[in-house]
């Protein structure tokens, strides 16, 4: 389902390209088509800019290019005019970890070195126990940041705090110093692909992470860059997560959307550990009127 | 002024005191301390290859036996300032003998402590960082600021004071290897002894003797404010400054008498390390003692008596759990049985003080231990979707290799100080009998 939808965005860009791009001719320019292509006979039904429907031979598409990388000094300025922010609806979560998953595919880590974490939750003996998953709480008050001694942590304009794993010195000072544990060490090389191991590091999208050096999760400002959700907002099928911008006092789970201010005054939003001062961007729903029982969650916990 | 029977004091001082060649037992000491320091060494290769996977290190216990030994070192570092400044600052004469044992004892153990830190870097290729991008903000650049300008402090209060011995040890040459004499005479050639040198010198010491004061301080206090400033129970203290300090001058003190002890023994000093040399530093010893579990009673009565969520975990794994034995044994052996020992003038005899400095040394070094690894098992979040070893923590035999290794290291660098200059000043011990009969 997932993959058919981002295919189908593929196709529909490809053509709105091809057609900007006809004219071009320069050789290395990413856009233009190629000559030498044979038809492969396999037809593709895509949407034209247009709205109609047409056929295209299969061999004539391409993904799109990735947007080139920002710079260092960009991704340490943050998206301008963006105060990015997360809600986690604790009612709508049963431990399925899909987020995870994803994050752990996209961002190439080991299932052991989980960056989102889904916790059973007893506050007290007698109160009911709930599942919370935690991302990094990209606090505006972040330990983390104050502790690092070379600035390899940051926090942006945007609201997020990134990690420049290029920069590391793998003290774990911030590791000590944030209380929501959410910092994750390779303390060995780790186990990527060669091909990803042996790309530029780049602090938007975490990518490679290192031997020897600090990460965590990072709120996709890769995504947010071209316009889309966190990977584990879009990967979880009940709607836990909700991201979106402060400024504009909006956050969606992809299928809804809400008014930030509204959701959080009409169900008693809050953050963890708020006596800490550490001023968490991710917000709590608590868990009332749940959507599934706590326990349907207990046969995901290995 | 000068009569002969100064002049054979002199020259029996001087003969009792220069440095001498390994005997038998010396030889094996330092065969024993390389091995240790080569096994650490290999096991450092080993990390450096591997990475910190080498270590039993986790997400949760992030700091292991590197943390805490670093801690160790910086505490037992502090015993320079003690020994030779605060008692030259007040006025304590009979610390004479002791102040170049403490001083390089304090510059063996910053040096480690600086080593121990590189190796507990995930990058340490990356140290330069330090430099590039350093942020005075982070109290980790407070504690490098502090601890090399402490490390350059000692090393001139060694320094200086020996200058005058330089000139002893250069007039009497003759059976040294060619290269110690051209050691002593780079280090020493330009002191003459003239008034205006030694008016120069005393100066210098002076001003760097209450300049190492509050910089001792400060390198005990910005390594506890590693802890203090971050949230974590265990660490989340106001009290952590003091505690750090106070517990620094007592595992410091024990060091020194240790040393006094194995020193003594070594090289038959008994006629300048003397009972009551022994006596007084006992008495130190109870002192700082005493003064620890003072510390260590605010560190923990006081939040157990409240017992707040987070602490409670905590303090019930020390008092009750999983690290009672250590914590007991911690307080026992580390304070309170030396305190029993010491407070009687019988056990402030050379034997039972060195006993009871053996415990207060073991003992604060696992008081280290406990100081840095039983917090991080005690995360506010649950430990959740994590390996199952990072839940417990026991060092791998490369932390330990490493651990003992550069233990061995500070032991190696004072023994080869010990064979090369005198460990007790000569021309001071000279200079002060002489005053004692002109007084007489």
């Amino acid at each position: 389902m997932e993959e058919q939808s981002k295919s189908r965005r593929e196709f529909l860009a490809t053509g709105l390209l091809a057609t900007l791009a006809a004219g071009c001719s320069s050789a290395d320019n990413p856009f233009t088509p190629e000559d030498n292509v044979v038809p492969s006979g396999t037809k593709v039904k895509l949407l034209s800019v247009d709205g109609d429907v047409i056929e295209v031979d299969q061999a004539f598409l391409k993904p799109v290019p990735d947007l080139p990388p920002v710079s260092n000094s960009e991704a340490r300025r943050g998206i301008e005019g963006k105060k990015f922010v997360m809600v986690i609806d604790l009612s709508r979560c049963k431990n399925l970890k899909k987020c995870q998953e994803a994050c752990n595919h996209c961002h190439h880590i080991h299932p052991g070195d989980n960056w989102i974490k889904v916790h059973s939750m007893q506050d007290a003996e007698h109160t009911a126990p709930y599942w919370q998953p935690t991302t990094c709480m990209h606090c505006d008050e972040p330990p983390c940041v104050k502790v690092c001694p070379v600035d390899a942590t940051f926090k942006r304009q945007d609201g997020i705090v990134l990690i420049d794993s290029d920069r590391c010195v793998g003290c774990r000072f911030c590791m000590a110093a944030c209380p929501y544990s959410t910092r994750v060490f390779n303390w060995g090389k780790p186990d990527i692909p060669e091909e990803i191991a042996e790309q530029q590091y780049s602090c938007e999208t975490s990518v490679p992470q290192q031997k020897g050096t600090v990460g965590k999760c990072d709120f996709c400002p890769d995504m947010a860059r071209k316009g889309l959700l966190p990977h584990c907002v879009t990967a979880c099928p009940n709607g836990v997560f909700m991201f979106g911008d402060m400024n504009e006092d909006s956050v969606s789970n992809g299928a809804e959307t809400f008014r930030f201010s509204e959701l959080i005054r009409d169900k008693a939003g809050y953050r963890l550990m708020e006596d800490l001062g550490t001023k968490p961007r991710v917000y709590y729903l608590p868990p009332v009127s749940r959507n599934f029982p706590y326990e349907a969650g207990l046969e995901n916990e290995s | 002024m000068e009569n002969p029977a100064n002049l054979r004091t002199a020259e029996k001082i001087t003969n009792d005191l220069l440095p001498q060649k390994f005997g038998k037992a010396g030889t094996i000491w330092t065969i024993i301390l390389i091995i240790f320091c080569a096994i650490g060494a290999f096991a450092y290769i080993r990390q450096l290859r591997y990475g910190l996977a080498v270590t039993a290190l986790g997400d949760y216990v992030s700091w292991g036996i590197y943390i805490s030994n670093f801690v160790f070192f910086v505490a037992i570092s502090l015993v320079g300032s003690l020994i030779t400044a605060i008692f030259r600052v007040t006025n304590v004469k009979w610390s004479t003998p002791l102040t170049r044992i403490a001083e390089i004892i304090a510059v063996s153990a910053i040096v480690f402590a600086s080593l121990i830190i590189i190796v507990d870097m995930g990058r340490p290729e990356r140290l330069v960082n330090l430099f590039f991008y350093g942020r005075l903000q982070s109290p980790i650049m407070w504690d490098v600021v502090v601890i090399t300008t402490y490390l350059f402090i000692s090393l001139l209060l060694l320094y200086f004071p020996l200058l005058p011995d330089l000139k002893v040890l250069i007039d009497n040459n003759k059976n040294n290897p060619k290269w110690l004499n051209r050691v002593y005479k780079f280090l020493g050639s330009f002191w003459k002894g003239t008034p205006g040198q030694y008016r120069i010198s005393n100066k210098a010491i002076n001003v760097l003797c209450i300049l190492i004061i509050p910089v001792a301080f400060a390198i005990h206090t910005v390594t506890s404010w590693l802890f203090a400033t971050t949230y974590r129970p265990g660490w989340d203290s106001t009290n952590f400054g003091a505690y750090f300090v106070s517990g620094a001058f007592l595992v410091g003190a024990g060091a020194v008498v240790v040393a006094m002890y194995v020193m003594r023994r070594a090289y038959r000093l008994e006629k300048y390390i003397t009972p009551r040399h022994f006596d007084n530093m006992g008495k130190i010893l109870v002192m700082l003692a005493l003064l620890y579990l003072y510390f260590n009673i605010n560190e923990y009565l006081v939040p157990a008596f409240k017992m707040k969520k987070p602490e409670e975990q905590h303090l019930t794994t020390l008092f009750a759990g999983e690290f009672a034995p250590l914590f007991w044994f911690a307080i026992t052996v580390g304070m309170v049985i030396p305190t029993l020992i010491l407070i009687f003038k019988k056990g402030r005899r050379p034997l039972p003080m060195f006993i009871a400095a053996i415990m207060v040394v073991v003992g604060a070094w696992f008081k280290r231990y406990l100081i840095v690894t039983p917090t991080l098992l005690h995360p506010f979040l649950p430990m959740s979707n994590v390996k199952e070893s990072y839940k417990h923590y026991f060092p791998s035999w490369e932390e330990w290799a490493i651990a003992m290794g550069s233990l061995a290291g500070v032991l190696l660098i004072i023994t080869f100080f010990t064979r090369i200059f005198p460990i007790i000043p000569i021309q001071e011990t000279i200079t002060e009998q002489d005053e004692k009969h002109e007084s007489e």
